[in-house]
């Protein structure tokens, strides 16, 4: 297929339709299956309807209503998809951390190493008004997404100083990826990935020529000159030091992937995918070899089931058994044993729950959803008409992807795990902010690139038809 | 830029596809395996997840189920006077999994057995819950009480049967221990397990000594040897004179086989042979008949096979490879073969039951939570050791022991017993407290309702007074009546 017709099928020059009204119409769904939810998991856990049922659903059909309406008067071409899966998820999510809330095991086991276990939902449904409170600035201080084409080299100052600033911060699980300030704690990683995908698509759209064609051609492949190889030798350096100083290899696999992808959809060189995945491979296989922390993840990784002798982490292991144990269609809401993963439950790990509570069914359903937000992404940056904006919506969604991918994939043990939060789903405010700040970009991307182009000179066909027409 | 945009986006697009096919994997491929792991939990939270279903003896559960305040599971196993049924029930832990009956019939007890699949679906349908079915078993809680008294706290163990269908009337243990004290999953359980564990306990109270503790069996072994001497035709008058040497040198040996005191085995008949337990009429005639037909003898009698009541009874042996002083020494039961308490009891119903061995069992039926019987245990014949013709011979020589020779002490007024005593040493050069042994059935009107076997380790009576009359033939007489008791009732 031809980019050509491509376009036509997303961007119709003739007055497209604005697929507001069907935006509204999933919204309501949206919004109503998390409620069923919440009542379903209420009925299971305790025989009764859940008693913030009303107020919650009030909550997120507020939510959702001023995103919606926002949406209709400051993006009004958006991709209508976006908008609902977010809140989907966004309101499943709260109601799976609600029901571990409610998990007396999670209780005792606070309370066997004297700390108080608060229930999570409530934070997280104040996280999710900020997060769409945040994607609503965006929508209407954002005029036009290449506004940001103008903080190329702030943005990297701003992405360095978020990825350094954990080091100096103690290091909380086994990695350091937290700032803490007063009782507060922020994951800088989550914002730090939006930021740095801006940086990227200003930086390459300036370089992308330089880097393009100054090459000379080996076995099949164009070699860059050594001084182009300058940017990602930082970036990749960069990636190494924070799996090194903050034993992150998630955040870490992250960027260099991102930059990986942009740079190949930049430059349109299949070198650069080779490179990176060379050079993923020197650092990661570097690095396990003497850090201890990957080592273990990859050793639990390979045989999860060991730890019950040497007395390691069991989280894998509870992990897959809960999988295992969800089968086909789970267990039903509230009737699953998931807690039993312990820590992180509710938030690493919360993928889990799904599949044991709503079985392989429910779990597909939404991997599925993610799927959906990451093809919508793709289908923006396609659609997107200047280079900044198509860099930035597929750096965005790339990013997306693959933490979607290291998230589920290693808690479903496909691959070693690495500390982070499955978006919108698990619990914590950063990551929940974050990701209704990515979904903000990319909708005013896809409304720019849907919007119809302005008025066409009338050609003569328009004038005949116009004849014709009584 | 499109290009590479589509390539990324099919790269996308094969992340998601890797993650739905690793999640069909564990959750569909993989999903059983996972859900049954042994580091499952989640199998465990279901068992006691509802009232277990009970184990009845006599029509009444030997077994409960307490409601508990535990995080994961509701409900706690309780025994009725565990101890005395322990080598039955075996335990079911909340910590340490389950054993015996409670294992092996788990998938009933807790009603996920694939045959109460109809009650399930009726029960979901219906909102009920899930219930768990019963093990009805064959034991007599009387003699059941008998054995467990008579074995006081000596150390020992009962196996009786009733010879006519092999159901397993009593087998008791002791020292037992009581399953109710680990059926929990609290510290104060795994204090109790660990103090029960063979290494803090010497006396190993959870070992199952009935079915799974093998001895020497002594002089009792002589009735296997007796049996062996009329199946091959050795004697057919058990009166007539046997042609015995006394003193009997062990063959290629310098050392004769002594007899217990100075008893009349010159020559004996093996009716008198028997009632005063002659080692060297024995011992000859076990090797005159060779190690090849002892062994064929002593496995009809079921020797060398485990046998599954359902609980697993542990093989007794007569081994294959022994030089001839040795298969000698085997025919008075004081070399390398050795029995459980169970299999003495079989060679005595097998005797009874006019030549006849019935596979002993103690599950009669399965029940399901609404009362239907899922499976019922048929009686079953396990092998003929011996004709009818020799084991009528072979009784009237065992009533004779218990009649005017050494098992006196097992006599019931009024009700024809046969029985024969034993005494295994033990122990380098014999230093330890011998086993005291006595087998023995009863008959009633119709065949014989009970065989029993007794076997009392070293118990600190004086070495002399050990013999099997004296402590082990009164607590098999008192299961004996026990079961006669019974009978008469019925």
């Amino acid at each position: 297929m031809s980019s050509s017709t491509t376009n036509t099928t997303t961007i119709s020059t003739a007055g497209p339709p604005s697929r507001r009204n069907t935006e509204l119409a999933m919204l309501v769904f949206a919004v109503i299956i998390p409620v069923f939810a919440y009542a379903n998991a209420g009925l299971a856990l305790s025989d009764e309807m859940p008693s913030g049922m009303l107020s919650y659903g009030l909550g997120l059909g507020l939510l959702a209503g001023v995103g919606h309406l926002v949406v209709r008067k400051f993006a009004p071409y958006a991709d209508p998809l976006l908008l609902p899966i977010a809140t989907l998820l966004n309101g499943l999510g709260l109601v799976l951390i609600w029901r571990l809330d409610q998990s007396r095991r999670l209780a005792d086991r606070a309370e066997a190493v004297d700390q108080v276990f608060s229930p999570s939902a409530p934070n997280q449904l104040i996280y999710s008004a900020l997060g769409v409170a945040l994607f609503v600035g965006v929508l209407i201080l954002l005029k036009d997404h290449r506004l940001l084409q103008r903080y190329t080299y702030i943005s990297m100052v701003a992405a360095l100083i978020l990825l350094i600033l954990p080091v100096f911060f103690p290091a909380r699980f086994g990695a350091r990826i937290w700032i803490t300030i007063g009782g507060f704690s922020i994951q800088p990683g989550e914002f730090a990935k939006i930021i740095i995908a801006v940086f990227f698509s200003g930086y390459l759209m300036v370089k992308r020529d330089a880097l393009a064609l100054a090459s000379r051609r080996f076995m099949g492949l164009y070699l860059p000159r050594g001084r182009d190889l300058g940017p990602i030798l930082v970036v990749w350096g960069m990636s190494i030091l924070i799996l090194v100083f903050e034993t992150d290899l998630g955040t870490s696999l992250l960027f260099f992937g991102l930059f990986v992808v942009m740079l190949y959809v930049a430059t349109e060189r299949t070198s650069w995918i080779v490179f990176g995945l060379l050079m993923s491979a020197v650092g990661a296989v570097g690095v396990a070899s003497f850090e201890p922390h990957v080592q273990q993840r990859v050793d639990a990784w390979l045989d999860p089931f060991a730890a019950f002798k040497t007395g390691g982490s069991d989280q894998i292991a509870q992990a897959l058994m809960a999988f295992g144990s969800g089968g086909v269609f789970g267990t039903g809401l509230g009737q699953g044993n998931s807690d039993l993963i312990g820590f992180a439950a509710n938030s690493d790990f919360i993928l889990a729950t799904v599949g044991e509570e709503l079985g392989l069914a429910g779990t597909m359903g939404v991997l599925l959803l993610y799927g959906l937000i990451v093809e919508r992404g793709v289908r923006t940056a396609l659609a997107a008409r200047d280079p900044f904006g198509k860099l930035l919506a597929i750096g965005l969604s790339a990013a997306f992807a693959i933490q979607v991918f290291v998230v589920a994939g290693g808690v479903m043990g496909l691959i070693p795990l690495t500390g982070m939060t499955m978006p919108f789903i698990a619990s914590g405010g950063s990551s929940v902010i974050a990701n209704w700040a990515l979904v903000a970009i990319l909708i005013k991307v896809s409304d720019t690139a849907r919007r119809p182009a302005p008025a066409p000179a009338p050609t003569t066909d328009a004038e005949m038809t116009q004849v014709v027409r009584p | 830029m499109n290009k590479p945009l589509r390539r990324i986006a099919i790269f996308c697009g094969l992340l998601v596809f890797a993650l739905l096919l690793r999640d069909n994997w564990i959750q569909y491929v993989q999903a059983d395996e996972l859900k049954d792991h042994t580091k499952n939990r989640r199998v465990l939270i279901a068992r006691y997840s509802q009232p277990r279903g009970n184990i009845i003896v006599d029509g009444q559960p030997i077994t409960g189920s307490a409601e508990t305040n535990g995080t994961d599971f509701k409900y706690k196993r309780t025994y009725k006077n565990g101890p005395m049924w322990a080598p039955v029930t075996g335990y079911a832990s909340q910590a340490y999994d389950a054993n015996q009956i409670e294992k092996i019939e788990d998938g009933i007890l807790t009603g996920n057995d694939d045959r109460l699949f109809f009650n399930r679906t009726i029960d979901m349908i219906t909102g009920k819950k899930q219930k768990g079915g019963d093990v009805i078993t064959t034991l007599n809680g009387k003699a059941q009480e008998a054995a467990f008294k008579g074995l006081g706290n000596k150390k020992g163990a009962v196996a009786a049967l009733d010879p006519r269908t092999g159901k397993i009337l009593a087998l008791a243990s002791t020292p037992s221990y009581d399953p109710s004290t680990i059926a929990g999953g609290s510290t104060k359980d795994e204090k109790a397990w660990n103090a029960l564990k063979p290494t803090n306990d010497k006396d190993d109270p959870m070992l199952n000594r009935a079915l799974r503790q093998t001895y020497p069996p002594g002089s009792t072994f002589k009735v296997v040897t007796a049996a062996a001497a009329l199946e091959n035709g050795k004697y057919d008058d058990i009166d007539g004179p046997t042609e015995s040497p006394l003193p009997w040198r062990l063959p290629l040996s310098t050392q004769n086989l002594p007899n217990e005191g100075n008893i009349p085995c010159k020559d004996a008949s093996l009716r008198q042979a028997l009632r005063y337990s002659c080692n060297t009429v024995f011992g000859k005639l076990g090797d005159d008949l060779g190690k090849d037909k002892m062994r064929e003898q002593a496995e009809k009698f079921g020797f060398n096979k485990t046998v599954d009541t359902p609980v697993r009874a542990y093989a007794s042996v007569y081994p294959e490879d022994m030089d001839r002083p040795g298969n000698a020494m085997s025919a008075i039961g004081q070399f390398d073969n050795r029995a459980t308490p169970l299999q003495m009891a079989m060679v005595a119903a097998a005797v009874a039951n006019d030549g006849k061995l019935m596979k002993p069992y103690m599950v009669d039926s399965l029940r399901a939570p609404n009362l239907n019987t899922v499976e019922q245990t048929d009686p079953e014949q396990m092998s003929q050791p011996l004709s009818s013709e020799n084991a009528q011979k072979l009784q009237s020589m065992m009533e004779t022991v218990v009649k005017e020779g050494t098992g006196t002490s097992a006599q019931i007024p009024g009700v024809t017993v046969g029985g024969k005593t034993g005494t295994a040493q033990h122990g380098v050069a014999n230093s330890k407290n011998p086993y005291a042994w006595f087998i023995s059935y009863a008959k009633g009107n119709d065949g014989s309702p009970v065989a029993v076997a007794v076997v009392i380790e070293g118990s600190d009576t004086l070495r002399g007074d050990i013999a099997g009359g004296k402590l082990a033939a009164p607590i098999a007489k008192s299961v004996m009546q026990a079961v006669l008791e019974t009978e008469r009732d019925k």
